[in-house]
């Protein structure tokens, strides 16, 4: 597979399967034009590969490709899906068939114009992680473990994985408007085990992005490479867990730091956002649109139009531009995510958040990069105006129940805030609070915005998809701390 | 499919693989959603993927596709052998020894010959009444995510260059809905499912749907709780959670990288005297149920913990080398080349009623949903967000919600002071109630 081919998703699905613009037009309107409300054909081809490093070696290594199509026919409410891996002709056009049974009549709903507008340009690479030479990868995971190892005698296992991905998609709909698309994905994750007097811990830290195999080898911000970021800050969080002390249990105030504690944004508000939920009328912030559901501190964005961003994307699985969509403005909820098939039905318009998984999986609303707009503090002056509390720094993964709004995450790093000034390390500990509640009681925002490394994956429904997230130093004056200490 | 593989396998040992096998799925899969009594959506799948691992010397690599078409497959092999290039050589890497594998292949009555043969019209009527059913049972179901059906039918095959060749066909089928209750502007979904091999086998529609109407009204209501040390007693599929994570801590690679609570502990006391676990591959009809495991192995019952004392590891061949152990059959397939999987894992049942377990509690909690992933493998600290039932007096007394159950597992599992009569293989993992001892509850 060639760069150049990559660039053109037209020419692509054409070269390799034969699949020229007239016979998706052709196949699209034979079967599925005027008898619905919306159809449209998604091609997927994915091409992955994953190193892992274990015990000093590189001893794993695999490359994956897989290619599909999934047809999708939508009259009123229903939708009919099909997909296959099979990309001949005479098999798609089975789906097609299978995807219009159901929705064999149109609902007689307008089929709203949707302003596709132009996709954005915000990933192009002249080398695909995917294609980057092997040999450099298995060079800096043996860099990275020799360095995790020579920074720390405890430390006694290093786990090191590199994986990256290209995937090229196009979407066909029957007037004939096609938009493609080609996706560089990558991560660098290392995870360190570490042992003192018998007692083991583990750290886990990476980052990666819609970027080169070089960004992991540049230096950040004027800091050090970014590989090498990685590898201390696992080294560290590892070290610190092993000191840690019982976390405390019951309502607190709460530190969050800056960056990836940002997921707290995702589950408590994000996905009660999302279209599907709320045209249900299954979300606890169903019908709430123009009500204050947090401090006057709170603006909460989702922006996937940022360049090289893990949650970003020129035009989203249906063919629709990302944006940046304001869901709360100053503490009052302002904005839905949406994907076609909701907008339609709730009177809206896409807002670029028509995700999916895969060609296997039909597009839902989901988040991009979502967070939190810097405030005025300063974030030390935030964490000496608490007498006692809790300072979270990093997080696990977390978990919402939309209907009811309760929502979780993870705290692997924390520490206890006492008089002011952060003192011990605690064992981590799950926070849960309430989606509609928990953001009214945001006291302070820093003015120390931070985006997270680019790791994040979020699941729906059984479909993963890559996302972002960021948050500002904030305090929340009461969220309950699930620790064992009473 | 057999052909298929020969042909990877073949053309692996001609670009210089000293060995190779390979893994091929291919399944079709329809599934019918209604909402509110409406198609919500339909979806027909048709997936096909093959995985291979091959071994130049002592290296090893793994590729996958979807493409079977033969320059794809070719292209495939090509790149796995020349992965095994770079990859470092290990000792212990390469295939089973030949004299353990499967030689006959066992009969588990895993496939529905014709369950499948239902019209989409007729699955899309089991979803409706199904969530039909839920809907009507009290007026205080006033929504719902709606009623599923769906079904699976799936061939396996595997083959190694060794000699070994087999395959074998699955069928499975489930019906779930999510319902809302609602009451004084506050909602609550909840929902129930059931998943089996054998159409004939599964629960009505009227069933699952009343159940699942029956588990979101009892979560109408629910209030924080104050912070407290107490008695938890896990419903059977929130038991089953723990269940898997004891697997996941004795899995062979957690053990030999040092990321699990449980090194160290084979022959040792882990838990309460009354707790049993077990991994059955061999339970007819069972969803966890395979006829060889991922490289060719018989599946065995392998008893992993014998009245609370550690007694098996969970090992494929490498992790069982890394260990200077055998494996224990139980390899299993994922994208990158060969992982540990369980089969049927379950909790063995004990004698006592889950009446009597929640009677014995005079203050306490019932467990019903667990959401979160605050689990440390590598300590065993355990805490999670929890929803249930307060216990007062023995009773369940009214629904609770935003709290959180904290410990640490090897704590609770030797705090397990009983263990209920009523195990169902609902799932692949399965569990009768427990109750463990003391947790601490945070709320309010």
């Amino acid at each position: 597979m060639t760069t150049n081919k990559l660039a053109r998703p037209e020419r692509f699905f054409e070269d390799r399967f034969g699949l020229t613009s007239s016979a998706l037009e052709r196949l699209l309107g034979s079967h599925l034009v005027g008898r619905v409300d919306h159809a449209d054909l998604f091609l997927e081809y994915r091409v992955s590969e994953e190193l892992t490093l274990e015990e000093g070696a590189v001893k794993k290594a695999s490359r994956h490709v897989s290619q599909g199509a999934g047809i999708r026919a939508q009259s009123g409410e229903r939708t009919g899906y099909a997909h296959t891996d099979d990309l001949a002709l005479p098999n798609l056009e089975e789906a097609a068939r299978q995807a219009r049974a159901i929705a064999d009549q149109s609902s007689g709903s307008m089929a709203v114009a949707v302003r596709s507008g132009r996709p954005h340009d915000l990933y192009t690479l002249a080398e695909p992680p995917v294609n980057a030479a092997l040999d450099r990868k298995v060079a800096l995971l043996l860099k990275m473990d020799a360095a995790a190892r020579a920074s720390d005698p405890r430390v006694k296992q290093v786990i090191a994985s590199l994986g990256s991905e290209d995937v090229v998609v196009l979407i066909a709909t029957p007037s004939g408007w096609t938009v493609g698309d080609v996706r560089p994905l990558t991560r660098l994750n290392v995870t360190v085990i570490v042992e003192e007097n018998g007692k083991r811990e583990i750290g886990n830290y990476g980052g990666g992005g819609r970027v080169p195999f070089d960004f992991f080898l540049e230096a950040d911000r004027g800091e050090a490479d970014r590989w090498r970021r990685y590898t201390s800050e696992a080294v560290r969080q590892a070290t610190i867990k092993l000191h840690a002390v019982e976390a405390p249990a019951g309502e607190m105030t709460v530190v969050l730091g800056p960056g990836w504690p940002g997921i707290l944004l995702h589950e408590a508000v994000g996905h009660g956002l999302e279209g599907d939920f709320n045209r249900k009328q299954t979300s606890a912030f169903s019908g709430r649109m123009g009500q204050k559901v947090a401090s006057d501190l709170v603006t909460v964005i989702d922006v996937g139009t940022i360049a090289n961003r893990r949650g970003s994307l020129n035009v989203d699985d249906e063919g629709i531009p990302t944006r940046r969509n304001v869901l709360i403005e100053k503490g009052v909820l302002v904005g839905y995510m949406q994907d076609r098939l909701n907008a339609r039905l709730m009177g809206g318009e896409p807002t670029g958040n028509g995700r999916r998984e895969s060609y296997a999986h039909q597009p839902m609303p989901r988040m991009t990069n979502t967070f939190m707009l810097a405030g005025q503090d300063d974030p030390d002056d935030i964490i000496r105006s608490v007498p006692h509390g809790l300072y979270a720094v990093n997080f696990g993964g977390g978990q919402v129940d939309i209907t009811n709004g309760k929502f979780v995450f993870s705290a692997s790093e924390a520490y206890l805030i006492e008089d002011g000034k952060i003192t011990r390390p605690v064992k981590g500990a799950t926070l849960i609070g309430s989606g509609p509640e928990a953001l009214t009681r945001v006291s302070r925002v820093g003015h120390d915005l931070k985006l997270d490394e680019g790791v994040g994956t979020c699941g729906k429904d059984g479909q993963s998809v890559p996302v972002g997230v960021g948050l500002p130093t904030i305090r929340i004056d009461g969220i309950t701390v699930g620790g064992t200490q009473v | 499919m057999l052909d298929l593989l020969g042909d990877v396998l073949k053309r692996a040992r001609e670009r210089g693989a000293t060995a190779a096998d390979a893994f091929l799925v291919e399944d079709r899969a329809f599934s019918a959603q209604v909402r509110l009594g409406r198609v919500d959506t339909v979806k027909h799948a048709r997936a096909q993927h093959l995985s291979l691992r091959v071994f130049s010397g002592k290296s090893a690599a793994a590729a996958s596709t979807s493409d079977f078409s033969r320059t794809s497959v070719e292209r495939l092999v090509d790149e796995a052998v020349s992965l095994a290039r770079i990859t470092a050589p290990d000792e212990l890497s390469g295939l089973p020894e030949a004299n353990v594998l499967a030689r006959e292949i066992p009969a588990l009555d895993l496939d529905d010959p014709t369950g499948h043969d239902l019209s989409p019209e007729e699955k899309i009527e089991l979803a409706r009444r199904c969530e039909a059913a839920a809907l009507g049972a009290d007026p205080r179901i006033t929504n719902s995510e709606g009623g599923d059906f769906a079904d699976r039918r799936a061939r396996y095959a595997y083959a190694a260059s060794h000699g070994f060749a087999a395959e074998y066909g699955t069928s499975s089928f489930s019906l779930s809905t999510s319902p809302i209750a609602s009451e004084n502007g506050h909602m609550q979904r909840d929902g129930w499912y059931h998943v089996t091999r054998k159409r004939a086998r599964l629960d009505s529609p009227e069933e699952i749907g009343k159940t699942a109407a029956g588990r979101a009204l009892r979560r109408l209501g629910a209030r924080q709780v104050k912070t407290a040390q107490v008695p938890v007693v896990f419903d059977p599929d929130m038991a089953a959670s723990l269940v898997r994570h004891v697997a996941g801590a004795v899995a062979g690679p957690s053990l030999y990288r040092g990321a699990s609570f449980l090194l160290g502990k084979l022959g040792r006391q882990i838990a309460a005297p009354g707790v049993t676990i077990i991994d059955d591959g061999t339970i007819s009809g069972g969803l966890g149920s395979r006829p060889f495991d991922g490289e060719g192995l018989p599946v065995l019952r392998t008893v992993i913990v014998d009245k609370g004392v550690l007694t098996s590891y969970l090992l494929d061949t490498y992790s069982g080398r890394k260990l200077g152990m055998a494996s224990t059959h139980h390899a299993a397939r994922d994208g990158s080349g060969v992982t540990v999987g369980t089969t049927n894992l379950y909790l063995a049942k004990g004698a006592l009623d889950p009446k009597d377990l929640i009677g014995s509690v005079k203050q306490g909690l019932y467990v019903t949903e667990l959401i979160g992933f605050g689990v440390n493998g590598v300590t065993g600290d355990y805490s999670r967000g929890a929803v249930g039932m307060w216990i007062d007096n023995g009773e369940l007394a009214y629904p609770v919600e935003e709290i959180t159950i904290a410990g640490n597992l090897l704590d609770m599992f030797h705090a397990i002071e009983g263990v209920g009569n009523d195990l169902v293989f609902r799932d692949r993992t399965a569990s009768p109630t427990v109750l463990v001892g003391r947790m601490t509850v945070a709320g309010a």
